[in-house]
């Protein structure tokens, strides 16, 4: 989702498992709660920074596509909804990494992580927003599709995770309504506005599939994930349940979804539907989508013309803590 | 120099008067800035009318491997909850 | 006779309210131009918390603007479809947002006028100002706080803190003037009772200016020089390039619901 392609680690069958290890997992399978200073094993750790913190890193880059319209948002309305919704993905993105933080890791070595392109954050980002209807596209698939995950992560073994998640998916209730909100206005608007939003949903309809990851069959890490409960859900079966949950909302708007092998299957109970362009995917994971240069960009220098702002507090906050302690000596 | 902002844990106590309560943490460089970071960042949506924070080094917690002499010895004691006693209905709400 | 005297109030109650809502419209547009790009998560969700609470008060300034008007104009109206000549704001809310001290100490700025002049305005013979006031003076407390000590600790901060307040404040002193120059529109509202001669808020606002850039140890320039001209409609290059931003889509779809 948020998090894609997550290189699990440590997968053993139970035969090769430690008491420790079986302990462990027994804890899981009955639904308890892991906690940040209990005994973990070290793959379970690691596979989460890296879950976790790929997720907070898509939050915080997630902020990038639609705040390229809140200067342009065309009403003061629509304006403060957009400021409001891009400012909780910022929240979002740092109630994870705390999450990640309990882990043993830092906030700023995420960053840099994300900076040097050793962590990624998710593919969707990197396509652009180019008209307003996308602003609506975006709350109603790339939101849809991620609420999709991340309510069943409330769930999640891990308790800091789930807790943030918990209040993420609270906070998130608003940003697919608003999305899908802007989606009927524009699909019953002017034929312009229509236009834009077809366009809107032609362009996001493949890159929100593959929001979800590759298909199970590739997908080489789920099972072990799975097993720890990091993961709640197979790509595919999220990927069948969007699509199921989507196309009656797009008929509802009057649009088409750009699939011309989209047919209901009585038989599944599902859409069967035409699979994204995988090597697109790979080529965006890869940094040749259409925006990462100017997303990871942004970001980095975000970070680095911020840095003479974060040391100057650090100084104060310094000077000012010795100032209290000279005084407190002074009186004494 | 870049040293990383500390971090700080946030309670925060609701309208309706029960008792703070951990909602998350943040970074800030003291004390007063984790206050108002805390304002912003956790009462976005008018959760609150009073906020706590503190560094998290400064937490002391329980070892999570004294879990079971900690709490466990408190499920034996079942009468503690008002469940446990069987009530006449004529007696009637108590 | 009667007729033409309330006609001239009109207009000028009409102008004061849209240099009201202009000033909160141009800097809120001007503080969400950070979203996304701050230099810590932290402050990318104040800053946003800042920009909603203008935004917010420019649909109340300017509707009520709309409705003293009385052709029918809404609040959007007002805002995307005037050209740069019809606004109001001061010259101090359209500077560029530069580095993040440039930012801050713009928002001191106004933050320390802004309060003085929304206190004023509690008071208002028009009920309607009143009231707005009162709701945009407990969110403007809280800015001029976080502005006042944000500046306080980066001019006290590191020497490179303290240099880029320093130059910030150089850069932006002489817009500052331009919030206390009263004119015709001023002294009618101020002799309606609705409004403050805004020569009446400088000293409250300099005992507040000076006291927080002496304890950030920051000098105040020596100039006396003002930059004006805002108020009137007449504005620097930079308002253009606002406009065309913010208006494009209710100009380029005229009569489009969104």
């Amino acid at each position: 989702m948020y998090a894609q392609v997550i290189k699990s680690e440590g997968a053993k069958p139970r035969g090769e498992m430690s008491p420790e290890e079986i302990a462990f997992q027994e804890r899981i399978d009955r639904g308890e709660k892991i906690e940040p200073k209990e005994w973990m094993p070290e793959g379970y750790r690691k596979t989460l920074i890296r879950q976790i913190g790929q997720h907070a890193h898509s939050e915080i880059v997630g902020q990038l596509p639609e705040g390229n319209w809140i200067t342009r948002a065309p009403t003061l309305e629509r304006k403060a909804i957009l400021l409001a919704k891009v400012q909780d993905e910022a929240g979002h993105g740092l109630y994870l990494y705390c999450a990640a933080e309990t882990l043993g890791v830092s906030r700023d070595e995420l960053l840099e992580k994300l900076h040097n392109g050793s962590m990624k954050y998710s593919s969707i980002f990197n396509y652009p927003t180019l008209n307003w209807a996308d602003i609506g596209a975006v709350g109603w698939l790339v939101d849809g599709a991620a609420i999709m995950n991340q309510v069943p992560l409330q769930r999640t073994s891990f308790g800091p995770y789930s807790r943030a998640m918990i209040r993420i998916c609270k906070e998130e209730s608003f940003h697919q309504r608003q999305g899908y909100d802007i989606m009927m206005k524009m699909a019953r608007g002017t034929p312009e506005q229509k236009a834009m939003a077809q366009d809107a949903l032609n362009r996001f309809w493949y890159p929100a599939l593959m929001m979800f990851g590759p298909s199970d069959k590739d997908s080489v890490h789920s099972a072990q994930s799975m097993a720890w409960k990091i993961k709640i859900n197979t790509n595919d079966e999220l990927r069948q349940k969007f699509v199921d949950q989507t196309v009656p909302q797009a008929e509802y708007l009057g649009l088409t979804v750009p699939d011309q092998h989209l047919k209901w299957n009585e038989e599944k109970g599902g859409y069967d539907f035409s699979e994204p362009d995988w090597s697109e995917f790979y080529d965006v994971l890869a940094g040749n989508g259409p925006c990462n240069r100017e997303r990871l960009g942004a970001r980095v220098k975000a970070w680095e013309d911020g840095a003479w702002f974060r040391d100057g507090l650090v100084a104060h906050a310094e000077k000012a803590e010795a100032r209290r302690a000279a005084a407190k000596i002074a009186a004494e | 120099m870049s040293s990383e902002w500390p971090l700080w844990e946030v309670f925060i106590r609701g309208q309706h008067g029960l008792n703070h309560r951990h909602v998350g943490s943040l970074h800030a460089p003291d004390a007063e800035m984790a206050i108002k970071n805390a304002r912003d960042v956790y009462t976005r949506r008018n959760e609150g009318v009073s906020i706590w924070v503190v560094k998290s080094v400064d937490i002391a917690a329980s070892s999570p491997s004294d879990k079971g002499p900690l709490f466990e010895p408190s499920n034996s004691k079942v009468y503690r909850h008002p469940t446990f006693f069987d009530i006449p209905e004529e007696v009637g709400h108590m | 006779m009667a007729a033409i005297i309330a006609a001239v109030d009109r207009a000028a109650f009409f102008e004061f309210l849209t240099r009201m809502g202009d000033n909160t419209l141009i800097l809120g547009h001007r503080v969400s131009e950070w979203c996304g790009h701050a230099p810590v998560l932290e402050e990318d969700i104040a800053l946003a918390n800042t920009a909603l609470d203008l935004i917010g008060q420019t649909q109340l300034w300017l509707g009520l603007a709309g409705e003293i008007e009385g052709k029918g104009r809404n609040a959007d109206n007002l805002a995307f479809l005037r050209d740069a000549g019809g606004f109001r704001n001061v010259l101090l809310v359209e500077r560029p947002n530069g580095d993040f001290g440039q930012t801050l100490m713009r928002q001191f700025l106004f933050d320390a006028w802004h309060h003085g002049m929304l206190t004023a305005l509690t008071a208002s013979a028009d009920p309607r100002v009143a009231e707005i006031a009162a709701k945009a003076l407990k969110e403007v407390s809280y800015h001029l706080e976080r502005s006042s000590d944000l500046v306080i600790r980066l001019g006290d901060g590191t020497p490179e803190s303290h240099k880029r307040m320093q130059q910030a404040l150089d850069d932006i002193w002489t817009y500052t003037g331009e919030l206390f120059v009263a004119d015709e529109t001023d002294r009618a509202m101020a002799e309606a009772g609705i409004a403050p001669d805004p020569a009446r808020l400088r000293a409250k606002w300099e005992e507040i200016v000076t006291g927080v850039l002496t304890e950030a140890a920051l000098k105040i320039p020596a100039t006396g020089y003002v930059h004006k001209g805002g108020r009137r409609g007449v504005h620097t290059e930079h308002l253009g390039y606002i406009l065309a931003d913010m208006q494009f889509l209710q100009r380029a779809y005229p009569g489009a619901v969104w």
